[in-house]
């Protein structure tokens, strides 16, 4: 997974002069987790920057320099430490389009590894996709495979508008086929069918789509077909796609990492709920991450996930199986 | 520690309770089994006995009040107690447990347990409440805290497995949305089916099975002398067998016939009746005009009705609470369908002429057939005839189709030798049965009623007279 960033990073900025890269440890370091390893060779201390650790600072000023033509990609060492930097995220790299009717594009990409690590325990294992893409005016992404982020990335780079990229730490070691085309992109605001079936829709995002996987494998076993749906692009999300799986297995289990209070699988909960809901054989059944704060022993952190004997339990619940 | 005292279930079949009589007032001194109230229920007047210990503070339902099981009618309590609170919630109970309220309470002998299914608001089924697991009240080993308030609580019948919830009338149906569009695709009647999901819920795979019944009923002759395999039996030598499913209509034939012989004490009446004035003037009718085709049987009815008419004791039904008698003879006619039988009715049949009867008689026997009676044409009889004799039987008895109060079965006419003034001569003899509720019609009114019949019946110019 972090080759495949890091190929979409150097694909784009040898396309675009202006795409500049900005973080603690980006540089000198090679990047916190290597996301960024040799890039400052390549590219030189212009287009690849050390910054202090002060994430509103340099969160704002990825902001300007996307006002005056430039485009940056912040990034954040864990989305944990952007919550000190949501002002100028939400305020004005949100906003600014809209409140300068149009004048000021704002081309830029905050990117970072989002929710659980090991045992990083509750100030550092928040999965905060459901704040962003709470505001109109930011676009908010989660890959989960290799392939999916190196196109995705590019296309968040491409993209005129801020994008928010939640990546996984624990996934940046999973390996995948990884298209070599240089323009290979994934458009965002896709959802990908990760695996066909019938008898019933998993929609899982990020860290839960291996889990997801493996639990279709096991139900298959069972005699159970499932579909799993990866959104990708948390915002614009493409709900028909969801929607069009639903109508076929008429139940859905969501499996996420992030807590179950106004969730993304809330969301989600609702949309089904009002499209499809004349094609539900059973409630919509949403497995979220523990409502806690991220417990650091490690038996607690692995029982605040859902992990793949509950997912099989929910398909089985919602199809009425025991 | 107050207690409330409710209606309790003093018979397996016991509903509701009219208060016969306080046999203790406001004020007085109880203690736990002495008998405060006599109870009228439906099969006697019993005794109530009281479960707690303490002053009879107040009495909220008056002598000759009926209040539903598990209502609460007084309260007991220490002489200083403040008891307003229970008595205002009782009172608006009162109002509430018009609803459905079912309970088991057992009274006497030291305790009374209850099962509830609840609904616990969250909306939350678990498994207990579905099966109405028992709950005590804020018990202690106090007999006087034991009966629960559920005034506020809406609750559904516990049934043993838990599952048949959503079916029988009046219950409140739990479907997917999924499984409630396709019924209504496929036309089925979600109050026939029997929920598998929690707490009842009717599911696809309810439907699904629903579907496969159906399917298999499609009245096609051809099907049913070939497809159906026989099995073999489990039992050596014993014959092979098939199993089919049941139609909609045997289904409903089934329940409703339960619903008569089980509960409604039939009791049956003989008369062999000489036909043969009536078999002369049939032929003679018959005779003036070949269109009009008069019928043994319409010339039944029309006797029937007049007959009706002259007791209206038997021309009745009973209601909740009371006897109704119908002005008009409207008269059930059973007729044989394929794999059934209904019984269109024939308003009025008194002030219909013979003609009339007859051909209003082909025509709702051929719609039934045909099963395009509409429910006003088959309901609301206040009388029945089921007339079996064109198959070759002599005498049958027939079962009451509630709520009507009697059903008469005719058998076949044959010549017989019969003794008139010390001879022996030949007449047209038919036997008829009636089967009458014993609960509305009493042996001696039947056997009037019937006394008419015949008479006409033997001499039909009674019918001008």
């Amino acid at each position: 997974m972090r080759e495949a960033l890091n190929q979409a990073l150097r694909e784009e900025m040898n396309r675009d002069e202006t795409v500049f890269l900005m973080g603690e440890e980006v540089a000198e370091y090679q990047g916190a987790y290597k996301v960024t390893k040799g890039l400052l060779e390549e590219f030189g201390d212009k287009r690849v920057i050390d910054s202090p650790i002060t994430e509103l600072g340099f969160a704002g000023l990825g902001v300007g320099a996307a006002m005056v033509g430039l485009r940056p990609v912040i990034e954040f060492m864990t989305f944990n430490f952007s919550i000190l930097a949501t002002d100028q995220i939400i305020n004005s790299a949100a906003k600014m389009r809209y409140m300068s009717g149009g004048q000021f594009k704002i081309p830029i990409v905050f990117r970072g590894p989002n929710g659980s690590a090991f045992q990083v325990s509750s100030q550092h294992s928040q999965a905060l996709e459901s704040w962003y893409a709470y505001f109109p005016g930011l676009k908010v992404v989660m890959p989960s495979t290799p392939a999916d982020a190196k196109g995705l990335l590019k296309s968040a780079i491409r993209d005129d508008n801020p994008v928010i990229f939640m990546e996984q730490e624990r996934m940046y070691g999973n390996k995948g086929e990884v298209p070599d085309d240089e323009d290979f992109i994934i458009p965002l605001g896709v959802a990908d069918v990760k695996r066909e079936g019938k008898d019933a829709t998993i929609i899982a995002r990020s860290l839960t789509v291996p889990l997801a996987l493996k639990a279709a494998e096991e139900l298959e076993k069972q005699g159970v077909s499932c579909e799993v749906i990866d959104p990708r692009t948390i915002r614009p999300l493409d709900i028909e796609t969801i929607i069009n799986s639903v109508k076929k297995t008429n139940r859905v289990v969501i499996a996420e990492e992030s807590h179950p209070f106004c969730g993304v699988g809330a969301e989600l909960s609702a949309e089904i709920a009002e499209r499809a809901f004349d094609f539900l054989d059973a409630p919509v059944r949403r497995l979220s991450g523990a409502d806690v704060p991220m417990p650091y022993a490690k038996n607690l952190e692995k029982e605040a996930i859902p992990g793949v004997d509950k997912i099989v339990a929910a398909v089985r619940e919602v199809a009425y199986l025991d | 520690m107050a207690t409330q005292v409710v209606m309790p279930k003093l018979s397996p079949t016991m509903e509701e309770g009219q208060l016969a009589r306080w046999l203790k007032k406001e004020g007085d001194k109880v203690s736990v089994g002495e008998p405060i109230a006599e109870v009228d229920t439906d099969k006697a007047t019993m005794e109530m006995q009281a479960l707690g210990t303490g002053v009879l503070r107040k009495i909220l339902i008056k002598e000759g009040e009926t209040a539903p099981l598990g209502q609460i009618i007084a309260i007991i309590a220490e002489p200083d107690e403040d008891i307003s609170g229970l008595v205002g919630k009782a009172e608006s109970g009162q109002a509430e447990n018009k609803e459905r309220i079912e309970h088991k309470v057992e009274a006497g002998g030291g305790g009374a347990e209850q099962e509830l299914a609840q609904v616990v608001p969250g909306g939350e089924r678990t498994q207990e409440t579905v099966k109405g697991a028992p709950l005590r009240g804020d018990t202690g080993g106090a007999p006087s805290s034991q009966i629960q308030d559920n005034s506020a609580q809406e609750s559904r019948e516990a049934s043993g497995n838990g599952s048949s919830i959503s079916a029988g009338e009046g219950r409140r149906l739990i479907v997917s949305p999924l499984a409630a569009r396709m019924a209504a695709d496929a036309g089925i009647n979600l109050r026939t089916l029997t929920g598998s999901g929690p707490g009842g819920r009717i599911v696809k795979k309810d439907i699904e099975a629903a579907m496969q019944t159906v399917s298999q009923q499609q009245p096609q002759a051809v099907r049913a002398a070939e497809a159906h395999a026989y099995q073999q039996p489990q039992v050596q030598g014993a014959s092979a067998y098939r199993d089919e499913p049941m139609t909609q209509m045997r289904q409903t034939i089934a329940r409703r016939l339960t619903t008569s012989l089980g509960p409604i004490p039939h009791f049956f009446l003989t008369s062999e009746i000489e036909m043969d004035q009536a078999a002369e003037m049939r032929r003679r009718i018959n005779e003036l005009d070949p269109q009009l085709k008069i019928s043994i049987n319409d010339i039944i009815i029309k006797v029937a009705a007049a007959a009706l008419i002259q007791h209206p004791q038997v021309n009745a039904s009973l209601q909740e609470r009371s006897l109704r008698y119908y002005e008009s003879a409207d008269i059930g006619v059973a007729v044989a369908i394929e794999d059934g039988l209904i019984t269109p009715v024939v308003r009025a049949a008194e002030r219909k002429t013979l003609s009339q009867i007859a051909s209003e008689v082909r025509e709702l026997a051929e719609r039934a057939r045909s099963r395009k009676l509409r429910p006003e044409e088959y309901t609301g009889a206040t009388f029945s005839i089921s007339n079996l004799g064109t198959l070759g039987i002599d005498e049958f008895t027939a079962v009451i189709n509630p709520p009507e109060a009697a059903i008469l079965a005719v058998g076949a006419m044959t010549p017989k030798p019969v003794v008139r003034d010390g001879e022996i001569v030949v007449r047209q003899l038919m036997r008829v049965t009636m089967s009458c509720d014993h609960r509305v019609i009493d042996g001696a009114t039947g056997a009037r009623f019937l006394q008419t019949f015949k008479r006409i019946l033997e001499n039909p110019l009674y019918l001008i007279v």
